[in-house]
């Protein structure tokens, strides 16, 4: 019995193990190597040591597509992160007809990117889109919103608050998973709703907020839909994020070798800053075990 | 202390606090509404959007201040855009590539997860926490040299590099799905197999009689996720498929979008047929959508 469970152990997991050898680690290797060589497609790669890494040192237009890329993060996950545990928190509050609420929040997470990225197109028409048409109608000054260097950015983190029915309904999860009597503690000592919250609620849901945070900031790293469509990295290099510089380069320009050097940066500062945000959790997350007293 | 207060405050003496909380309590139910209101019409309003200008015509569109109901409704827009281009065709291009993406990571990820789960062999468990550490992968590393891959093999402009890693335990999250059914296997009994086993059952009969069957939910989730990945994917199609007649709707959208940049009429009712059938799908399944998001949520 014990070598036919080990016989069929292996055989049934070698799909996955051939996959992760054939999809993962084969191109993560091939990748690392191409990213030390100068490489068009079509011709044989030569090797150059760390100069395509060295390069992008003086690429005036990596350090546009990182502080772009950075900027949107930063804009984006934290408001989404607001946006979505504030509704989960209504939400939570027993409310009538939970079930069409959470799909009216839920839904836009479901438009196809690029369907989603045509309608924000029309929605963002400097002449008769829906934001400038809202905004004339109440007697406030239009916006060029993806058309301007300086909105272009906030127009885009503005789309993606939209999505953030996959957060809330995470949130809401765990707001349930609140042990009722920690609430009932704090009521009998005379705390209200506010002190709930600061006390019960808000430390109960920070691995929750911390699993978001993660998703979240890994997730807009590596955002491209919205550049390669609505804004082609424009105006003026205003939406160049990472990736689509790195599609630009590998598939327009065809340094394949340049390319791959940004991708394994990109790869380097995810861990880095994953780390750091891990690092950082242990002095704000709260976790059973180790806060029990 | 608060053991002792508790059960006096819900007796005799609860009734006045209550009595004098109703009044706050009311407008704060109300305020409750208003604030969830607030929140859904600016969730809705893009969609509303869509669908008006989606029947329109181009004329009502561009008046200043704007106007919300179509008039005439402007069904000509579904048919004219649906058949400018053949988007008929890029449905039936999607759906082939889903379905052969869905059966291939269900089966590859669920044969996975069995052997991960409920048989014992050695090096099972650095194995599994290897396959897990790709996740924290960005999809750009790997996607130059696949692409050199798959064009070495001659295979652009073909499904196979859109649906050939699937069968392989990769698509769509390929490891999370492996990961989110060996949870939810390990959650049914062993004496099950065992008593299999007994009657002289093979590893793959108790994966494809016990374990399956007893699995539907979890399956629905990952057929649902799998679905949905390889519908609204665009990186993918984009980068592999060239000629116009293997696109898929996602891309086949895009290059509308190029060509009639300014024709919102079609451009709307070309999204709104595109959006349509995910949010059909999730009206039928929602039950599971939201237990799948919820399981995704509470992996860590």
């Amino acid at each position: 019995m014990r070598r036919l469970e080990t016989r069929w152990g292996i055989l049934m997991a070698m799909p996955a193990i051939l996959g992760f050898l054939i999809f993962t680690i084969g191109p993560m290797v091939a990748s690392a190597f191409f990213s030390f060589t100068d490489w068009t497609i079509g011709a044989s790669p030569s090797f150059v040591g760390l100069d395509n890494y060295a390069a992008m040192a003086g690429d005036e237009l990596f350090w546009k597509s990182l502080t772009t890329t950075t900027y949107y993060t930063l804009g984006s996950v934290p408001l989404v992160l607001i946006v979505s545990f504030a509704v989960a928190m209504l939400l939570n509050e027993k409310v009538r007809g939970l079930a069409v609420w959470r799909t009216i929040f839920y839904l836009p997470t479901l438009v196809p990117a690029i369907a989603n990225v045509v309608l924000w197109i029309w929605i963002f028409n400097p002449d008769f889109g829906l934001l400038n048409s809202l905004l004339r109608q109440g007697g406030l000054p239009a916006s060029q919103w993806i058309y301007a260097e300086s909105t272009a950015v906030p127009s885009l983190i503005i789309m993606s608050t939209w999505g953030f029915g996959n957060t809330m309904v995470i949130f809401l999860a765990g707001l349930q998973g609140v042990p009722r009597h920690l609430y009932e503690a704090v009521s009998i000592d005379g705390g209200g709703p506010w002190r709930r919250f600061w006390h019960v609620t808000l430390p109960m849901m920070t691995p929750t907020i911390f699993y978001n945070l993660v998703v979240g900031v890994v997730g807009t790293f590596q955002v491209f839909n919205q550049a390669y469509v609505m804004t082609e990295g424009g105006p003026n290099h205003a939406t160049l994020f990472y990736v689509y510089y790195l599609f630009r380069k590998a598939f327009t320009e065809s340094e394949m070798g340049y390319a791959s050097a940004l991708a394994w940066t990109l790869f380097m500062i995810i861990m880095v800053v994953t780390f750091l945000m891990f690092r950082n959790a242990r002095r704000w997350v709260y976790y059973e075990m180790a806060g029990a007293r | 202390m608060t053991a002792v207060a508790a059960p006096d405050r819900t007796g005799a003496r609860g009734v006045a606090p209550t009595e004098g909380l109703r009044k706050p309590r009311r407008y704060g139910r109300i305020l409750l509404y208003l604030a969830l209101v607030a929140g859904a019409l600016p969730t809705l309003l893009p969609f509303v959007w869509l669908v008006r200008s989606a029947l329109m015509q181009d004329a009502q569109m561009f008046v200043s201040p704007p106007e919300w109901i179509p008039a005439p409704f402007q069904w000509s827009n579904f048919s004219e855009a649906l058949t400018t281009q053949p988007f008929g065709r890029y449905f039936v291009n999607t759906l082939v590539i889903a379905v052969i993406s869905v059966l291939g990571t269900v089966l590859t990820c669920a044969v996975a997860a069995f052997s991960f789960s409920r048989l014992r062999w050695r090096g099972r468990n650095v194995v599994f926490a290897l396959l897990l550490s790709g996740v924290m992968l960005p999809y750009a590393v790997t996607l130059i040299p696949t692409f050199v891959m798959w064009q070495e093999l001659g295979a652009l402009d073909t499904i196979a590099p859109l649906t050939v890693p699937s069968w392989f335990a990769g698509a769509g999250g390929g490891v999370f799905n492996i990961f989110l059914l060996r949870q939810f296997f390990l959650t049914i009994p062993f004496e099950l197999d065992e008593a299999a086993y007994i009657d002289g059952a093979s590893p793959w009969r108790v994966f494809w009689t016990i374990v399956m069957p007893l699995s539907k939910p979890a399956i629905i989730v990952v057929t649902i996720f799998t679905f949905i990945g390889t519908w609204n994917d665009f990186l993918g199609p984009l980068l592999y498929l060239q000629s116009e007649e293997n696109y898929t709707l996602s891309l086949g959208l895009a290059s509308f979008q190029s060509m009639y940049l300014t024709q919102w009429g079609y451009l709307m009712a070309a999204s709104a047929a595109v959006i349509a059938p995910i949010i059909a799908l999730f009206f039928v399944l929602q039950r599971y959508f939201i237990e799948g998001v919820t399981l995704t949520g509470i992996k860590n």
